[in-house]
């Protein structure tokens, strides 16, 4: 074993001596080798990273939201449907909600105005998104107003901004309490938006769903799993989008690496005829090569990794913000989680580092395998 | 020491342009002695070499070296016996450009794994011995031709083989240093080690460092005058 670890040792050496002898062709290969993984890692690490936000957000919001339709559109839901939904079996509570969007000419932005369903600031009184608060420049207590769909003006009060760590899901958002909510929409009383269920046990779920259909046909009911897949599937196509453009990235670092590769210089093979008539076996050759492989394919995967990991979490993916994020006029801005998933790392090690190492050994393999005796006639 | 019998040599067998390089070759190479190969150019001379010194396989006859045939071995086995048993020193030196001297020297060692301390206080004191210790670190492509020669021949003594083999050793050097290279051999030949060189250049075959000169043309032995 010591014996082992010595030529292994005698074998690193070697070939770290080797990459520093040709150090503008390795550090080039190692360059595009790190930017590649670092485009790879950034894209999965922030889509995983992003999904994990929305299923945090969502974990938090209602089993089933109910939508009333009226040709194939959301409308209000009109007063005694609480009442009916109450009286099936399974649903905890039943709360109706109020908000809607309004569209300000000065930021030329849509905001979600919204009644919180506890603690909503007192009538004249709003709670703004911290997104909202930067495009139009508001701080506590000062004054703002809209112009409503009627045409009257509106002057409310910022109670409150809230905290940035909500900003993913509150950037664009507007809190108001329900009296100021029906008098600047002008909507009817008893009228909402839309309902919320709770229902406790998650298995029971799509039964109710189903019951909500039977017994409110003009209602649509959306489970928060179908919510959640949405999302997911957004992302992963946006990440395929993504892949999709890298992709003649990875092609162009095949070719570099299988030229680098296959492409063994004369003075390379020259070295390789010289080290087997001196005594090196095929096999520490091509050891001495896979180590060669093995570092450059490491570093550049480690050093693109942790690059992709600041750029990810430190710096909110600003390379890849505006595909990966969606589209908006007022973007939220928030510091993902950082998560590390091990299948995640894996998959990637096993694309990036795996096929150059293999790429590398086949035609070492080949150089390798020439007679010692060609030294002897060069 | 190395037996050869009916030692025959083919190049591309089968192919149009097959090519017998040697064709039966009886040749007993004595141990603790200088023997030269000495011919024409396409005689057989490096191809013999190639074949006594493990780097390539007869095609047809046998090599016995201290009475084993090592004629059929596999090539991990050739090459034990060839890091083991043999040095080499090429016409071309064939060092490793961008190592220093040092790190060339102790190259064949590193498959015994051996401690590298030991290496290179090997390394140091072969270097010492062919007055090269002050150029240790340089590398070898700026150092000259006698200068390479000398690494060369330190890098076939460094794990302490039996037998020193010689491709043309005089043949890049001019007679200052061919002059040099004989007085190394005539030193090497005193410790005891068995050489086998090939030269067709006069200041070799007629030292009296050589023992024995086999004279071979067109892949056969013609005579062993001495």
């Amino acid at each position: 074993m010591k014996l082992w670890l010595a030529k292994q040792r005698y074998l690193i050496d070697f070939t770290l001596a080797s990459l520093a002898r040709r150090k503008a062709r390795n550090l080039g290969l190692l360059f595009v080798y790190i930017v590649l993984v670092f485009m790879l890692a950034s894209v999965t690490l922030y889509t995983h990273a992003l999904r994990q936000e929305a299923a945090r957000v969502l974990a938090a919001s209602p089993e089933v939201i109910l939508q009333r339709m009226v040709a194939g559109r959301h409308d209000l839901i009109p007063p005694g449907y609480q009442e009916r939904i109450g009286r099936i079996r399974g649903v905890q509570k039943v709360e109706g909600r109020l908000w809607g969007y309004y569209y300000d000419a000065v930021t030329k932005a849509n905001y979600t105005f919204m009644v919180p369903a506890e603690n909503a600031p007192a009538a004249g009184e709003i709670i703004v998104g911290p997104a909202l608060e930067r495009a139009r420049g508001l701080a506590k207590n000062n004054g703002i107003s809209f112009r409503s769909y009627s045409g009257k003006l509106h002057t409310f009060i910022v109670a409150e901004v809230l905290p940035q760590a909500s900003e993913l899901v509150s950037a664009d958002l507007v809190l108001m309490s329900e009296a100021s909510f029906r008098a600047f929409f002008d909507y009817p009383a008893g009228h909402y938006t839309d309902i919320a269920l709770s229902v406790a046990n998650p298995l029971e779920v799509r039964n109710v769903a189903v019951k909500l259909a039977a017994a409110l046909p003009d209602a649509r009911p959306i489970l928060r799993d179908e919510v959640l897949r949405t999302y997911a599937s957004i992302f992963d196509w946006r990440e395929g989008i993504v892949l999709a453009l890298l992709s003649a990235a990875i092609l162009a670092f095949g070719i570099l690496a299988w030229e680098k590769a296959s492409g063994l210089s004369a003075e390379e093979k020259r070295e390789i005829g010289i080290l087997k008539a001196i005594g090196w076996e095929t096999g520490d050759v091509i050891k001495m090569k896979f180590w060669e492989g093995l570092l450059i394919s490491l570093t550049a995967f480690l050093i693109g990794f942790v690059a992709a990991y600041v750029h990810v979490f430190h710096f909110s993916a600003s390379l890849f913000e505006p595909v990966l994020k969606g589209w908006a006029v007022l973007y939220p801005r928030f510091q993902l989680t950082p998560h590390i998933d091990g299948v995640q790392v894996a998959t990637l090690f096993f694309f990036t580092v795996v096929p150059y190492a293999a790429a590398v050994l086949v035609p070492i393999w080949k150089a390798a395998i020439t007679d010692p005796d060609s030294v002897m006639r060069s | 020491m190395i037996e050869l019998h009916s030692i025959r040599k083919a190049f591309n067998q089968g192919h149009d342009n097959e090519y017998w390089a040697l064709d039966g070759i009886d040749l007993h190479i004595e141990a603790k002695k200088v023997t030269a190969l000495r011919g024409p150019s396409g005689s057989g001379k490096t191809t013999l070499l190639t074949i006594v010194g493990c780097l390539s396989r007869p095609t047809e006859g046998r090599v016995r070296l201290l009475g084993e045939d090592i004629s059929g071995l596999p090539e991990r086995f050739l090459t034990e016996i060839r890091r083991r048993r043999f040095g080499f020193i090429f016409q071309q030196f064939n060092l490793i450009r961008g190592l220093a001297a040092l790190d060339n020297i102790i190259l064949p060692a590193y498959p015994t794994g051996r401690p590298r301390r030991e290496l290179l206080d090997r390394a140091e004191e072969l270097l010492a011995g062919l007055k090269l210790g002050h150029r240790r670190h340089a590398k070898v492509e700026w150092l000259s031709g006698g200068e390479q020669q000398r690494v060369a021949i330190c890098r076939a003594l460094i794990n302490d083989p039996e037998v020193l083999i010689a491709d043309e050793p005089t043949a890049n050097l001019d007679t200052h240093l061919a002059g040099e290279f004989m007085g190394i051999l005539e030193g090497l030949a005193a410790q005891g080690r068995t050489i086998l060189l090939t030269s067709h250049d006069p200041l070799v075959v007629e030292s009296a460092v050589v023992q024995r000169v086999v004279d071979m043309r067109d892949g056969k032995l013609l005579s062993s005058p001495r």
